[in-house]
């Protein structure tokens, strides 16, 4: 893996009619990573991929693809494959014209081609499905065509636009290990838009998380978890997410700020004994733990997780407490303030 | 519990049989009976007072097949076809095309596009009539300006059936590329993205995924357009009355004539019989021979 940036987004912006789509786009991807770009519905993700893959042009900024400008340059320059949230695979060619199409836009010799759509159904699993059309496979297998159709190219690059969202919860996660490892096989590059934390959180080395067309932050799953440089992330990344709490609630926080607190770092105590007391709303059972969902004046998204059953009927107090250095303090903007 | 099968099975097929049965009795009296009676009457010399009509088996067919002005009109509409059907198809898709893509106005090219459409046929050659006219009419007009000499578009033999052609084609071409329009909305936008990332050039994205993908809608135009090469005349009744000297007659104008101008209803009855037989098969051989070859999403 090379230390230098083989993708580069430079202050990019792209605005509709006025409206904005993405503001201020900054992102570098190394080489061989995978990065995935995560955030609400709406939130530019897609755009910013389409920015990349060439479907738009930006209004401002800069696009550099293995150090070239690619700015301007049509989405076929780019040297980058795609996979689509809904495949666009072609119905009425069969699977292996699908896969081929590109190499035959591209004139290469057929032996060649055969090879490499061999190479690219064997890797996706999909011999002996060659002579179905798309509307003939399931949602899994249409999808893994679609893969097949990206991979054969050979192209560096490979970008996908929420390509899991399609399937059922137990095929996506077979499918985000298929796709993981396909990825690290091959040594490409994948840029991928999802808006389900669990996708970017298990595959990806580079997180990107956006909101309203700018982007939050950028980093490591763990950093994201760990360390969220503003509320949004805090309240976005992890299930359950960080509870955030009023400065009132705790000594010789300045007034003004919000702390953050994950349920992992939260122990409940006899009563009395805690920085808290909460009454409970709800407890959730998840098999290995439980989560129980507390309310206390100025916090919201308060939880606690205890193992295994245990069910604490609503209404009832629990005092709480835990550490000082597990909290994480926000300014009045929202911005993280300590520990960075 | 094979009994109870049986019932639910007859239960279905009453039902279907009452659900068919409307359109079945409909087709009956309006289609299926008159195409036997047609039939029946071909058979039949003309009725005189002098002489009754009698049975005379195939003697009109072989009337018809020695009459070299039958000749003439169907090689007059077999003409017509083969201009109009290819020329308005390819017209419509290319217009569909154009007013698919992301041009301003796109809302006015459609409108305009479809107005021939909008027209009644008697209208649409009244306004043709005046456009041929020669002197006074748009053409000849135009022509002047540039020096051209007065051209009778709808008195010479050798224009006539062109001019006849024209106005289909101008008449059909908005109509097909609705149906075109329509189909084209139904292709996904992605379609052409993954497309362009493989750096497919315009025109082999319109030849290997356009194209296949309104098959269907082809086909359904082709049918449509064969029927009317067959069935559109109103025109000729207003420009050239299958003149001068049967120039531009086409057979459904020929059948009337012979019908209600001459009173030979067993003649007229024979070429009506003709007319479905050829249009039976050529049908048949459409849907077969292209069914075959078209995805249907």
């Amino acid at each position: 893996m090379s230390t230098k940036p083989f993708v580069v987004l430079k202050d990019v912006a792209k605005r509709w009619n006025g409206q904005l789509g993405v503001e201020n786009i900054s992102l570098e991807i190394e080489e061989g990573s995978f990065v995935a770009l995560l955030g609400p519905s709406g939130c530019g993700k897609s755009t910013s991929l389409r920015l990349l893959a060439g479907l738009e042009i930006p209004d401002e900024g800069k696009v550099f693809i293995d150090g070239a400008d690619v700015t301007t340059s049509a989405a076929s320059d780019r040297n980058l494959s795609m996979v689509f949230q809904s495949y666009a695979l072609f119905p009425h060619l069969s699977v292996a014209e699908n896969v081929i199409f590109g190499l035959k836009v591209r004139r290469v010799p057929k032996v060649e081609r055969n090879e490499k759509m061999q190479r690219a159904l064997k890797i996706t699993g999909l011999e002996g499905l060659e002579g179905r059309k798309p509307g003939e496979l399931s949602g899994g297998q249409r999808q893994r065509v679609a893969l097949a159709r990206a991979i054969v190219a050979g192209q560096r690059l490979c970008l996908m636009d929420e390509p899991l969202s399609n399937l059922d919860a137990k095929l996506r996660s077979s499918v985000r290990k298929d796709i993981k490892k396909l990825q690290r096989d091959l040594g490409i590059t994948v840029v991928y838009v999802t808006h389900d934390q669990t996708e970017a959180m298990s595959m990806a080395d580079k997180v990107v998380l956006m909101k309203d067309g700018r982007i939050q932050q950028i980093g490591s799953p763990n950093e994201l978890y760990s360390n969220p440089e503003n509320t949004f992330v805090a309240e976005f990344i992890g299930a359950p997410a960080m509870a955030l709490m009023d400065s009132y609630l705790i000594d010789g926080i300045k007034n003004g700020n919000k702390i953050g607190i994950r349920a992992e770092n939260i122990t409940i105590v006899p009563e009395g004994k805690g920085r808290l007391s909460c009454s409970v709303t709800e407890a959730e059972f998840l098999g290995s733990e439980t989560l129980i969902g507390l309310e206390h004046e100025g916090t919201t998204g308060l939880n606690v997780l205890q193992p295994g059953l245990s069910i604490v009927p609503s209404g009832q107090r629990i005092d709480i407490t835990f550490d000082d250095q597990d909290l994480h303090i926000f300014n009045s903007a929202g911005d993280r303030i300590n520990g960075q | 519990m094979s009994n109870h099968i049986n019932l639910e099975r007859r239960r279905q097929a009453i039902y279907g049989w009452l659900m068919l049965s409307p359109a079945a009795l409909m087709l009956s009296i309006f289609a299926f009976y008159p195409s036997g009676a047609t039939f029946f009457s071909s058979l039949f010399s003309k009725h005189t007072r002098r002489r009754p009509s009698e049975f005379i088996g195939i003697e009109n067919y072989n009337d018809l097949f020695a009459d070299p002005t039958f000749w003439l009109v169907v090689k007059n509409n077999l003409f017509y076809a083969a201009i109009t059907i290819p020329v308005s198809i390819v017209i419509a898709l290319s217009m569909a095309l154009w007013a698919n893509s992301k041009i301003p106005a796109r809302g006015f090219v459609r409108t305009a596009y479809f107005t021939p459409t909008v027209l009644p046929m008697i209208a649409a050659a009244n306004l043709w009539l005046f456009f041929y006219t020669p002197g006074l009419g748009v053409l000849d007009q135009i022509g002047s300006l540039f020096g051209l000499q007065s051209v009778n578009w709808l008195g010479q033999p050798e224009t006539a059936l062109w001019a006849i052609i024209f106005v289909t084609i101008w008449k059909e071409a908005g109509f097909f590329m609705i149906f075109y329009l329509a189909a084209l909305q139904t292709i996904p936008e992605d379609y052409k993205e993954a497309a362009d990332i493989e750096g497919t050039s315009r025109w082999t994205y319109t030849r290997r995924i356009v194209l296949p993908l309104l098959m269907p809608t082809t086909l359904f135009i082709l049918v449509n357009a064969m029927i009317n090469s067959v069935k559109l005349i109103d025109h000729l009744f207003i420009l050239t009355k299958g003149g001068p000297s049967d120039a531009s007659k086409l057979i459904l104008y020929y059948i009337w004539e012979m019908a209600f101008a001459f009173f030979d209803a067993p003649h007229a009855a024979a070429m009506t019989i003709l007319i479905l037989l050829v249009l039976c098969i050529v049908a048949a051989i459409q849907f077969i021979y292209l069914d075959r070859r078209t995805h249907y999403q």
